[in-house]
């Protein structure tokens, strides 16, 4: 198959053997866990449990309300200890709603678990997304976005290639290499039922070429008469070629729009542990409860890979990966290059955490001071954006939001390749990540701006309206009133006629009667 | 920065061989009085000190701007100079990352348009030999500005070929008879060629470790060599080889070590690329026609005037943009 390049892009030392060299370990049930109520993006859940409550292993414990938005379910049995605030992973290193379950170590279904159903190749695509939907499946690449809604593309998108991503750019982390070595025919039934759902003609699944064995255990795994419908690429190790933009252009040389996303090229790219996800909850009726993490970096004395609950803290990992070794002093959750680092260990497993990496002070090349940017350009070589990393640096650096969106500030995805080369040392995504964050408050305060205008308008329009209506009452009063000032007078007038006629008439037959009436009447 | 320096060392041996000790002092006080005035600027801006010197950029500017003058230059040239081109065109444009012009070049063009006379005494190397100028008297003519007794300064000096060339063509020579002179090697005189060679091999393994790109060097270079082609093709005997131009006055290091400046050179690939063509160009026209010999310096500060706009106007189309986007 023609492969093609993504401009820039880094080759980094991959430290992948160190956790891969340990097989995957099954964690047991914790004594606690804690599953944040918000692991994904979009709307948070609401949850369905109370202090208290009993709940069986997979059953939903807090409800999706909104279309990008993702079911929790309890990882194991147990009673719900609590809804507390809790540390989450997440770069603001702030707490957040989790449910706190203590097990009962039984690790009971109860009858939570939903209908299996082997014969998907019968089902609609509607129901199946329903199902990946009532799984609470979200991408477990790393950015959790529900699956469901990407399943379903915007009417009149036809969808004629599933990519699985398999690459795992990213130094350190091994859990996706490890899943496919441990489950390629899950995967593969998970791409197969992707494939059914969107109604994709092809599969084009890429592993980088640093991952032999799982390649190697994928084509195993693929039966032979689907080698035309399942095509397993080995693609170069080129950070970030595991980026959904980058991956899809290495594989078809195509670029996905800047405002549009891979299914306005026909494409929908899935994780190959999301895949694996969605064959859980479609042939054996579970919802997502647990993933693989990688435990690793020289902080920790046993790199490997272990299938954990959701909700399980950090420290729990890190003693089933024979705990730290002296001098740890930071922990990351994702890779050194996109992941951040997170105050403490009593952090729990999300459904996107793919890697948690523990460092030593003399592991991390000391940075050196930052000095000032001198345009080399060793950034721009890089991006796999293509972008000019020093020039958004320049005008997020002076605040010129307008400037930095015109030289392509949100079509940076992060990836960090710039800030790695930079000879002066400069944190280049901090800023992006600023200015972004500016810009989508500014657009916030807009937008509420516009709100208090609008309804400002609106009062001024109602009040006018109200001062018109209230004039023109008034003016009908008047004009009634003055009606009936008029009605009077024609009365008075009528009255006034009538009474002088008939005065008339009497003088008249008074005349008749006394003329001395008469001239008494007239005078 | 510091591998900038590494790589001048082999061209400005050359340069202290042919020229003598001269050069070595020059570069050595310009060093000097750069770094000084670096530190007293940065205290000044209450900045950290050491922490802003160690980035070499001082040194740098100081160095090239030696190299440029003539290597019996009076210590007072040094210092004004290195003055303009550190406390004016550095700092009070706020230092390293956003002077708009390369400072080496402002100050040796201040110097230059300021001082004519003392800008155009090269020593020849054999009026060196013959004078035998030792390390010490060449530091106290640099000091003092005034030779040894009993020298001349007619009997240490000729003209550069740039400046030879422009001369014998005014007076009537063509480009024949002044590079059959036995000052001339290949293409210029010996000793230039030489420093030239030695430069193109710092600047190719500046190259080679990635610290420049190729786009400026080449651009410029190429452009140099193909108009002065041209010319060279419809009258070889008023207008020099491509050769010449190449391997005379400032080309190389120009090309490798000053218009390569990052800061106040165009950024964008393309944007390098114009910005080289354009310090060729501009460098034949005015070593040609205009009023002075070389003209690297005044090119390069004439293309750092319109790098932003390079910048500008070529983008590099952004993934997934489609590819008629401009600002």
């Amino acid at each position: 198959m023609q492969l093609h390049r993504f401009h820039g892009g880094l080759k980094l030392p991959d430290h992948k053997a160190e956790s891969t060299a340990q097989p995957l370990l099954t964690m047991g049930v914790p004594k606690y866990l804690y599953v944040p109520l918000s692991q994904h993006i979009g709307a948070p859940t609401e949850p369905l449990v109370q202090p208290g409550d009993h709940v069986f292993k997979g059953q939903r414990i807090s409800q999706a309300k909104d279309y990008i938005c993702a079911h929790v379910h309890a990882p194991t049995s147990g009673r719900i200890k609590d809804i507390i605030d809790h540390p989450i992973p997440h770069p603001s290193c702030l707490s957040a709603p989790c449910i706190v379950i203590e097990c009962d170590a039984h690790d009971q279904w109860g009858d939570s678990r939903m209908p299996a159903w082997p014969d998907w190749r019968e089902r609609d695509a509607r129901s199946l997304r329903e199902r990946v939907r009532a799984a609470g499946i979200v991408g477990m690449g790393g950015a959790a976005f529900p699956t469901a809604a990407k399943l379903n593309p915007r009417a009149g998108k036809r969808i004629h290639t599933l990519v699985v991503n398999g690459a795992e750019c990213e130094p350190y982390i091994s859990c996706d290499d490890i899943l496919m070595r441990s489950y390629p025919e899950a995967i593969l039934e998970g791409a197969r039922i992707v494939a059914h759902i969107l109604g994709a003609e092809r599969v084009l699944f890429a592993v980088e070429d640093n991952k032999p064995e799982a390649l190697r255990a994928l084509t195993e795994a693929r039966r032979a008469e689907e080698a035309d419908f399942i095509r397993l690429v080995s693609i170069p190790s080129i950070y970030p070629a595991g980026g959904e933009r980058q991956l899809i252009q290495v594989l078809t040389g195509r670029e996905v729009p800047s405002a549009g996303l891979p299914a306005d090229l026909g494409i929908v790219c899935q994780n190959t542990g999301t895949l694996k996800a969605i064959r859980d909850a479609v042939l054996h009726g579970q919802p997502l409860i647990s993933r693989i993490v990688t435990v690793t970096g020289p902080g920790i004395r046993e790199p490997r890979n272990v299938e954990a609950l959701i909700g399980t803290t950090f420290a729990d990992l890190v003693a089933a990966a024979g705990g730290y070794a002296p001098g740890v002093d930071r922990l990351v959750m994702g890779g050194p290059m996109m992941g951040f680092a997170i105050s403490d260990d009593t952090v729990p497993v999300i459904k996107g955490t793919n890697c948690l990496l523990a460092t030593r002070p003399q592991d991390t090349t000391a940075p050196g001071p930052v000095m000032p940017c001198i345009r080399c350009g060793e950034c721009t070589r890089v991006c796999p954006a293509n972008l000019l990393p020093q020039q958004l640096y320049w005008f997020a650096k002076g605040k010129d939001f307008d400037s930095v969106q015109d030289y392509g500030l949100f079509d940076c995805i992060e990836c960090g390749c710039c800030a790695h080369v930079c000879p002066s040392n400069i944190p280049l995504v901090q800023y992006y990540r600023f200015a972004k964050q500016e810009i989508w408050g500014r657009e916030k305060e807009r937008q509420k701006a516009d709100l208090a205008r609008e309804r400002f308008e609106f009062r001024q329009l109602r009040q006018e309206r109200e001062e018109r209506e209230k004039t023109e009452r008034l003016a009908r009063k008047k004009a009634a009133l003055a009606k009936k000032d008029t009605d009077q007078d024609t009365k008075t007038a009528i009255d006034g006629a009538i009474e002088r006629a008939r005065a008339k008439k009497s003088a008249q037959s008074n005349e008749e009667a006394s003329p001395t009436d008469r001239e008494r009447a007239d005078g | 920065m510091r591998q900038v320096l590494y790589a001048l060392v082999p061209g400005t041996l050359a340069m202290t061989w042919f020229f003598g000790w001269g050069v070595l002092v020059n570069v050595s006080l310009a060093i000097l009085f750069s770094v000084l005035f670096e530190a007293l600027m940065v205290a000044a801006r209450r900045r950290p000190v050491m922490a802003t010197l160690g980035d070499s950029s001082a040194i740098l500017a100081g160095w090239l701007f030696a190299l440029a003058i003539p290597p019996l230059a009076p210590v007072w040239v040094l210092l004004i100079g290195t003055a303009f081109a550190i406390v004016v065109a550095k700092h009070l444009y706020g230092g390293l990352g956003y002077n708009p012009f390369n400072p080496a070049m402002v100050g040796y063009v201040v110097v230059l348009v300021s001082f004519p006379r003392e800008l155009s005494l090269w020593p020849s190397p054999e009026g060196l030999t013959n004078a035998s100028l030792s390390f010490l008297q060449t530091l106290q003519t640099t000091l003092t500005g005034r030779l040894p007794d009993g020298m001349e300064w007619d009997a240490i000096t000729r003209a550069s070929p740039l400046d030879m060339m422009r001369e014998s063509i005014v007076s009537g020579q063509t480009v024949t008879e002044v590079t059959l002179s036995p000052l001339f090697g290949s293409f210029s005189q010996t000793e230039w060629e030489w420093a030239g060679n030695l430069f193109l091999l710092g600047g190719l393994w500046l190259l080679y470790r990635r610290v420049i790109t190729w786009h400026i060097p080449v651009s410029m270079l190429l452009t140099l060599a193909t108009v002065a082609g041209v010319f060279w093709v419809i009258d070889p005997d008023y207008f020099a080889s491509p050769a010449f131009h190449v391997f005379s006055g400032a080309a190389i290091i120009g090309a490798f070590f000053i218009a390569t400046d990052p800061v106040s050179a165009a950024t964008t690939p393309t944007g390098r690329i114009l910005f080289g063509a354009g310090i060729g160009l501009l460098t034949y026209v005015i070593r040609t026609w205009g009023g002075y010999p070389d003209a690297v310096a005044f090119a390069v500060l004439l293309m750092n005037m319109v790098a932003p706009t390079l910048d500008h106007y070529t983008r590099p189309r952004i993934f997934g943009h489609s590819p008629d986007r401009h600002g």
